[in-house]
This record gives C-alpha cells, structure tokens and sequence, in this order.
C-alpha cells in the first residue's frame, strides 16, 4: 500500500538541540522519523515505529513511522537534516531558496532501516 | 568557583543575554536561564565530538596533520581553484565575517550566508517592500496582537515568547498573556499553535493566497473574497483582519514557512504590504525569526562591506549579487564550483541531494568546532573555537541588534577569526609566489 501526500520539513527541538552533535546517535533519533496523521498510518496499515520508504521525484530514504495528528491527512512532516534532503527539491525557482516545503511525495512500509548519518554521506562519496 | 552572570547564548537568532554560567577547572557544570537548545550549546559541548585536530583526506581516509599543513593545502585549493564557493559563516562572529568576506575578495569566490537556505526570500523581500521592523525590547513593551505565521517558536525559539513576547510583560503590556492575543498560522497544529488564542490552518504552499485575502479586506474591499482562501473560511479571514486592524501594536513574526514555501520571497512582499496596509489602521511592524544566532550579523556586515547581503559573486573583481544565480545552492546544482569553503554552517545536513552530490566531487574545506555530515565530505577539516563560549566576537539578534559574545573559557582552539586571517595571509603568499 502507497500513499500520496506533500511532504514538508521543519526545525524541532531535539533536532537543534543536536544540532552540534550531529555523529551522535540522538541526532538520529532526532531526525530519522516521518510524522503523519494517525488516519494516513492506518491507510499504510504503519505503526509507529514502522520503517517507511518515502519517494519523491528527486531521490528516496528510508525513515520511521510516526503519529502526530496535528498534521492534516496527506501532509508529512520529516524534521530538517540529511535524511529528509535527500528527497528534497533542490531547484530554487530563480530566487536561491530550495524547495524545502511542499514535495509531492509517495510514501510506503519497508523493511529496510534507516541508514546511519556516516553510511548515508558515503553514498554521496561513492556516486 | 566562577559564576559568569549575563553571557549571551551563541544557538539562535534570539540571542539571549541573560544566561548564568557556573565554571569549572575550564569546564562549564551548570547554566542557568537556557532553554534546550541553549543548554545544549553551553553543557552539551563537553559530550560533542569536537574535532580535535586539523585533518587531510589522504586515500579516502581523513589523517591528522599539524594545523600549518591544513593551512597551506586549504590556501592551495583556493588559490588553484577558479570558482569558489564559500559558504556558512553563520554561527559566527561578526568578526570573523569580515575577515572571511575579505578573503573572498582575495580570491575571487561567491560568498553566501545560511540566509540562502532561511530566510534569504525575506532580503529580497526587505529589498522590493522594505522590512518596517522594531526592536524586540519593542514588541515587550507594546505588542498587543502577535501573530506567528509559519514558525515554531517553541521549538526553534524556545525563550522568544518569555522573553520578548508572548508570555513577556512590559511597559504597556504589564498584563502579560492575559494582555497580550496570540495568533498563530500554519499548515499544521505545532506545539506553538496549541498555545495560539486563535490559530488557522491553512492549506501548505496558500500563504500568498492568504496574505493577498486579508490585505483585500483591510482595504474595505472584503466583497471581492471568495467563500474559502486557502482551505479557510471567509468568515474567519473577516474575524482575523479584525484582530489586526483593532490592535494597538501588531507584530507579524515569521519563518521558514513563509520563506521556504511556494511563492517563496513574494510571501514576504506580501506580508510587507500587508503591514503598509495595517499601518493606516493601526502600528504594525514584522520581523523574521532568524536560526542561526549570528545570520543577522552577517547580512549586516556583507552589506557594509560590499553593498549585498548574501550571495555576493566577486569573480569580475567587484561584488556582484543575483541570489538566483549566485546563491550557494544554484552555483552547486549547476555544477559551477570548482572548490569550496565551508565555515560555521553544514550544507553536507542542511542542502538538498543535488547540491550535496557537487560539494562531495570537488575540494571541500571545512572550518567548524564539530564533525558533521559535511566532515563526511570534507577534503581538509581545521576544528575551530566555539564562538560565545570559547572565544568573543560580536553578533547580530534577529532584530538587529547588535550584542557583545563573552568567552567563558579556555580553548586550544584557534578562532575563526584567526584562521580566516592565517588562510588570507598563506593565499596572499602563495600568489605572490606563482
């Protein structure tokens, strides 16, 4: 099962309260998670918890499930970090400004974990 | 033991210069007054991986070597390279901006700020409306209506609402909260929005649709709204432009909402119209809830300096700014940098996979206390002192206001400041040289 749902990414506070710990593994749990609506994860048959693969036009990653029903349905919130750009649009329309907000995105359960900060840079090493 | 009363916290654009340090043998034990983040910064640097020396990428792999060796293979890279990027310089002194600004000069790069993935829509914005602004000490003591619009204070400005907002009391608003309407606008309920007397949801990327709305309505043309605008009602635009034409003092705080969002800079245009059109009701100012605590500082000082305040391309020999072209994230995503320097900022965490695949094939520099995704990528890394805890400097709040940084304890760590001057020296040697 696949959803669609516009994916946005944001500051939170445990994620700047790492922001100077980046090689740690709160870092990571701090980062590594897509919140949606409790009704999207249901859709998704997802449980919090849950890895789900989330894929846009511009790339896929792989992070954990989670509920927060102050999103609307069809809205995806993945705190800001290495993690949710690799899905983002890096086009700026002309004005410098990537598009960090508002990226169509599909989004699926997987068995796949989440990779690590150090194995998710190599990719970016060994491409 | 030392007790360092008022010392500014170096995280965010609130800048707070209240904060208790107790010190240690060199080692701060206990803080007071800081919020997560800050407590974090001050307490949390002693369990960090500091980068503990200058390192070189030697086989793949990143070796020690002494700091003149890190200096000369970054001042080669410089000088070799034929379009530099050098980028960051955010969470740092005002100080080191300049020196880094300089040395971007020297050497013919495009300097951008962290303003290229924040709040840079809002510079263009400040530069086709203007910006009609207050200082925060302001908005303490006269704000009656705060509208939050697209931010999360309390998560990315956990003290901004204490101390200078929401919950703040001042001269007129000795009332505090109870004096004080708090609205807030987002495309989800956030922590901030739980806290809001009036919170509307609108639909993501809609902000310009909202703007425009209630500017129509301000200026006594409400026949021309349409049942619902951006997901919201009309009835509750009309109650909210009501809010904001009927307050003594309205401030618009707002962030990466508004900046990031679809429209991206013609948000903030708008939202500076909109503050024009409130100001013939009523006084009504904005302000941009700036992340990093120095991205302030450098927008002043790059526009002292060269006339822009980010994305400024010195290769004609003169500063040249166009951020569509010239920002740090359309430079990479066309593939034109040849070589980078990075301070103070971490676009290997913070830029998206496009842009991060150029940085990872060209010589990277990094100066930062810590190791970070953009260690990952980095071809030379030279660890520097924790600006605010480790070393003084000036810096910028969001409002502008410019506040003296304390250096609280001992470091073996040279200052950004004194590296940007070491590299400046050794690349002005290296040229003389060839």
């Amino acid at each position: 099962m696949k959803i669609k749902a516009n994916l946005i990414s944001g500051r939170t506070a445990d994620q700047g309260a790492h922001l100077e710990a980046k090689t740690h593994k709160g870092y990571f749990d701090a980062c590594t998670y897509c919140e949606l609506n409790s009704a999207d994860l249901a859709r998704l048959g997802a449980s919090e918890g849950d890895s789900l693969k989330v894929t846009t036009e511009f790339g896929e990653v792989v992070v954990f499930a989670k509920a927060n029903d102050g999103n609307p349905e069809g809205l995806a919130f993945i705190p800001m970090g290495p993690w949710v750009n690799a899905v983002m649009n890096p086009d700026t329309h002309g004005c410098g400004m990537p598009g960090f907000k508002g990226v169509p995105a599909e989004i699926e359960v997987t068995d796949e974990k989440p990779l690590d900060m150090k194995s998710l840079m190599k990719k970016y090493m060994e491409d | 033991m030392p007790v360092i009363k008022d010392a500014v916290c170096s995280f965010c654009g609130s800048l707070c210069d209240d904060i208790t340090v107790t010190v240690e043998e060199n080692k701060i034990t206990k803080v007071g007054n800081a919020c997560i983040l800050g407590h974090s910064k001050f307490v949390g640097m002693f369990e960090h991986d500091r980068i503990e020396t200058p390192m070189i990428r030697k086989e793949g792999e990143l070796v020690p070597v002494s700091y003149d060796e890190a200096i000369e293979a970054a001042a080669k890279i410089l000088v070799k390279s034929r379009r530099t990027l050098s980028y960051g310089w955010c969470s740092t002194s005002c100080e080191a901006i300049s020196g880094a600004i300089q040395l971007a000069e020297e050497t013919g790069s495009v300097i951008d700020s962290t303003a290229n993935v924040c709040h840079g829509p809002t510079a263009l914005a400040a530069q086709e409306k203007g910006s009609p602004s207050a200082t925060l000490g302001e908005i303490k003591n006269r704000a009656d209506v705060i509208l939050f619009w697209g931010c999360n204070p309390v998560h990315a400005h956990p003290r901004h609402m204490s101390r200078y907002s929401i919950f703040s009391k001042g001269f007129f608003t000795e009332k505090g909260r109870k004096g004080r309407k708090m609205v807030v606008i987002d495309v989800r309920k956030t922590d901030t929005a739980k806290l809001a007397d009036k919170y509307v949801e609108i639909d993501q990327g809609s902000d310009l649709l909202l703007i425009t709305a209630l500017r129509s309505i301000v200026n006594g043309h409400e026949d021309v709204i349409p049942e619902t605008v951006a997901g919201v009602p009309k009835a509750e635009i009309l109650e909210l432009a009501e809010i904001l034409k009927n307050a003594k003092f309205v401030c618009v705080f707002f962030g990466m909402g508004v900046t990031q969002s679809r429209s991206k800079y013609k948000n903030g245009d708008a939202v500076s119209s909109l503050i024009s059109d409130l100001n013939q009701h009523t006084k009504a100012v904005m302000i941009a809830m700036r992340g990093h605590y120095n991205v302030t500082g450098f927008g002043q000082v790059a526009t002292w300096e060269t006339g822009f305040p980010m994305a400024i391309d010195f290769a004609k020999g003169y500063p040249y700014y166009n951020p569509g072209e010239t920002g740090a994230n359309d430079l990479l995503v066309r593939e034109e940098p040849d070589a980078a320097i990075i301070s103070a900022a971490d676009p290997g965490a913070h830029f998206p996979q496009k842009a991060v695949m150029h940085l990872a094939r060209i010589p990277v520099i990094q100066i930062d206390p810590y190791a970070n995704p953009t260690t990952e990528i980095a071809d030379v890394v030279i660890p520097a002192a924790v600006v605010g805890i480790e070393a003084e400097g000036t810096a910028y709040r969001m409002d502008a206001i410019s506040l003296r940084m304390k250096k609280l304890i001992d470091s073996k760590f040279k200052t950004d400041e004194e590296i940007v001057k070491d590299l400046t020296a050794k690349v002005r040697e290296l040229k003389r040289g060839a």
